[in-house]
């Protein structure tokens, strides 16, 4: 097991690697516009040539490829992200200030979807074939199809037609005032939890359906078990294995749903963040966010596979 | 007397394929029906819309719907229900393609890989991981950022691109480890000890029998296509104005109006959860039929 997770951890590092150069690459080789010819744009005049040559100096953009790829790895390995070519501030400050709202957002969407798959995907499943299973699974590929942020305007539209009532724009922090904190980001996280939750009703119906073929649930029903312990202690728990990876995997996606979401509720966090340097070339802030995002993805990966080891004693790796 | 010739045999009738998905797959069928409805409607857009999507009209703006326009109109009085119409075009068409080009990328590596196996296996796989690490609509961005526009014949090629490029290591993946059971299969010992190059050996004898689980997932990734290319409009990205785009209908103006102007963002919406849901439910569906074992 040990030996296992070293392999594991080892094996993380060649991809990650993969992403970083695969970013970097991306971001510099391509033809296209560099930050500094959209902020001279932006200031739409006529800069001289020497200016728009110290700026890229300043920035390091005139430096071969190599040269800058292997500054920016030494400067990541020693935790430094470097400064946002757009706004001049370190990347890890305009992270860090965003990280919490967009945390929060996820956590709670998360929260949300189990709450609502394992109860639903547990009815769906018993009551299989029965118009409970038909509404549920119909109410869950629906929720595959409805873009997050086209929900979040619909419940925004419906909070102002029935409650006269929109939620506070300036992020509270959730210390701070719980209440407020809450009225704020409750909302976007119904909008990403919806799609959330019925990948996790569909992953929990079919999971429980393939346990209750087998042998052991026609044992327990054999020895005369009530059925509602079957299902609670025999069926759920041999099926949440796969349940669990879905919710993994989602959260890392979860992000992505953020990013668009982020929009509608005019949050300022780091889905916003990303668009804005998308918006604006802004390499550096890219290639720390797309590598950040990378991390957490690999991360939980890695995390999920040794929570297999532990809800299921069947499973060893050696 | 009766000679051999007089006798006829009863055979087993056979129904078409086609009708048999329909008894089978009642709810696949419901989607093929909206898909098949949407593509006509794409198709024949100058016939079926009542108004030009084009048209600015400051007479009715922001006129709520009526028989005159039944989806109402936007703020700069384009008729919604033209331009929900003509949506269906840029959508399809851009969904079709990038799933087209994602998946046959995805479903060609992932035979190669599957067949040369060995070092060329284990590099096409770390480089499948390193792309299925980002998460799809952050690979699409990127890409955005990079490429940049190339339209041609008004469909906008690095668009495509980055929305199928997410698509190709999923793809390679569920084809590789088809491919790879079929490479073990006796007629592949056959064909190779006949001689026959490897470019014969894959495209003649491996890539047909992974072409259900190719199909299948081309279904499926328009869903995903069709979704993404909305997400992108939405965020200022994907399709740029004046095309009318049911992503970028619900950005922009939009955002500023539809507090006052529900209808401008509604049936848009509709439309994206419509199309999604019928190719979701027309793959899953496809998938039961064809194929029971495969997941997407």
């Amino acid at each position: 097991m040990l030996a296992y997770t070293i392999k594991r951890i080892l094996l993380m590092i060649p991809t990650l690697l993969g992403v970083a150069v695969l970013v970097f690459f991306m971001l510099r080789v391509m033809p296209g516009d560099d930050v500094v010819d959209l902020m001279l744009r932006a200031e739409g005049a006529n800069v001289p040539q020497h200016v728009i040559d110290a700026e890229r100096t300043r920035l390091g953009l005139d430096q071969p490829i190599a040269v800058q790829f292997v500054r920016w790895i030494t400067d990541m390995a020693r935790g430094d992200l470097g400064i946002s070519m757009w706004t001049g501030r370190p990347v890890a400050y305009e992270i860090g200030v965003r990280l919490e709202l967009s945390l929060q957002v996820a956590l709670m969407a998360t929260l949300l979807a189990v709450i609502i798959a394992l109860p639903l995907g547990t009815l769906s499943a018993i009551f299989k074939n029965t118009w409970i299973d038909h509404i549920i699974r119909v109410v869950s590929i629906a929720g595959l199809a409805v873009p997050s942020f086209w929900l979040g305007m619909l419940i925004i539209l419906f909070l102002l037609t029935t409650f006269s009532w929109i939620p506070p724009i300036t992020f509270t922090p959730f210390l701070e005032d719980p209440w407020l904190n809450l009225s704020q980001l409750i909302w976007p996280a119904m909008a990403v939890g919806y799609r959330y939750s019925a990948v996790a009703t569909r992953m929990t119906r079919s999971s429980i359906l393939e346990v209750m073929q087998e042998d052991y649930i026609r044992t327990a029903r054999a020895k005369g078990v009530f059925e509602r312990l079957v299902v609670a202690r025999h069926g759920m728990r041999n099926a949440m294995l796969p349940v669990v990876t879905v919710i993994g995997l989602e959260f890392a996606f979860l992000i992505g749903g953020l990013v668009v979401t982020e929009q509608v509720f005019n949050l300022n966090g780091i889905g916003r963040l990303f668009v804005q340097a998308v918006a604006r070339s802004d390499y550096t802030m890219i290639q720390s966010l797309v590598l950040l995002v990378a991390v957490c993805f690999i991360l939980i990966n890695f995390l999920i596979d040794m929570l297999y080891a532990v809800l299921d004693p069947r499973i060893r790796y050696s | 007397m009766t000679t051999a010739a007089d006798i006829t045999y009863a055979l087993p009738k056979r129904r078409s394929p086609v009708v048999q998905f329909i008894t089978v797959q009642p709810l696949g069928s419901l989607g093929l029906a909206v898909i098949v409805v949407m593509c006509l409607a794409a198709a024949f857009a100058p016939w079926v819309a009542p108004h030009d999507p084009f048209e600015l009209n400051y007479i009715t703006i922001l006129a709520a719907p009526s028989w005159e326009h039944p989806f109402g109109t936007d703020n700069f009085g384009r008729d919604v229900f033209s331009r929900v119409i003509y949506g269906a075009r840029t959508a399809l068409a851009i969904g079709f393609l990038s799933s087209l080009v994602g998946c046959t990328i995805g479903a060609l590596i992932g035979v190669i890989s599957a067949y040369f196996g060995g070092w060329v296996d284990n590099i096409v796989q770390r480089v499948m991981d390193v792309i299925m690490s980002f998460p799809i609509i952050v690979l699409a961005l990127t890409v955005v950022a990079v490429l940049g526009k190339n339209i041609v014949l008004g469909i906008d090629l690095n668009l495509i691109i980055a929305i199928g490029l997410p698509m190709i290591p999923k793809v390679a993946r569920v084809v590789r480890s088809s491919a790879l059971a079929i490479r073990e299969m006796p007629y592949i010992d056959a064909a190779r000890a006949c001689g026959y190059s490897h470019g014969r050996i894959v495209l003649r004898h491996i890539v047909p029998n992974v072409v259900a689980p190719y199909l299948i997932m081309l279904t499926a990734f328009v869903a995903q296509a069709i979704l993404l290319e909305a997400s992108l409009s939405f965020l200022g990205l994907g399709v740029t104005e004046p095309t009318p785009s049911w992503g970028l209908m619900l950005s922009g103006s939009a955002a500023d109006f539809y507090l006052e102007a529900p209808w401008m963002i509604i049936f848009p919406g509709v439309a994206i959860s419509l199309a999604v849901f019928a190719f979701n439910l027309f793959g899953d569906s496809l998938r039961d039929w064809l194929d029971p074992k495969i997941t997407t």
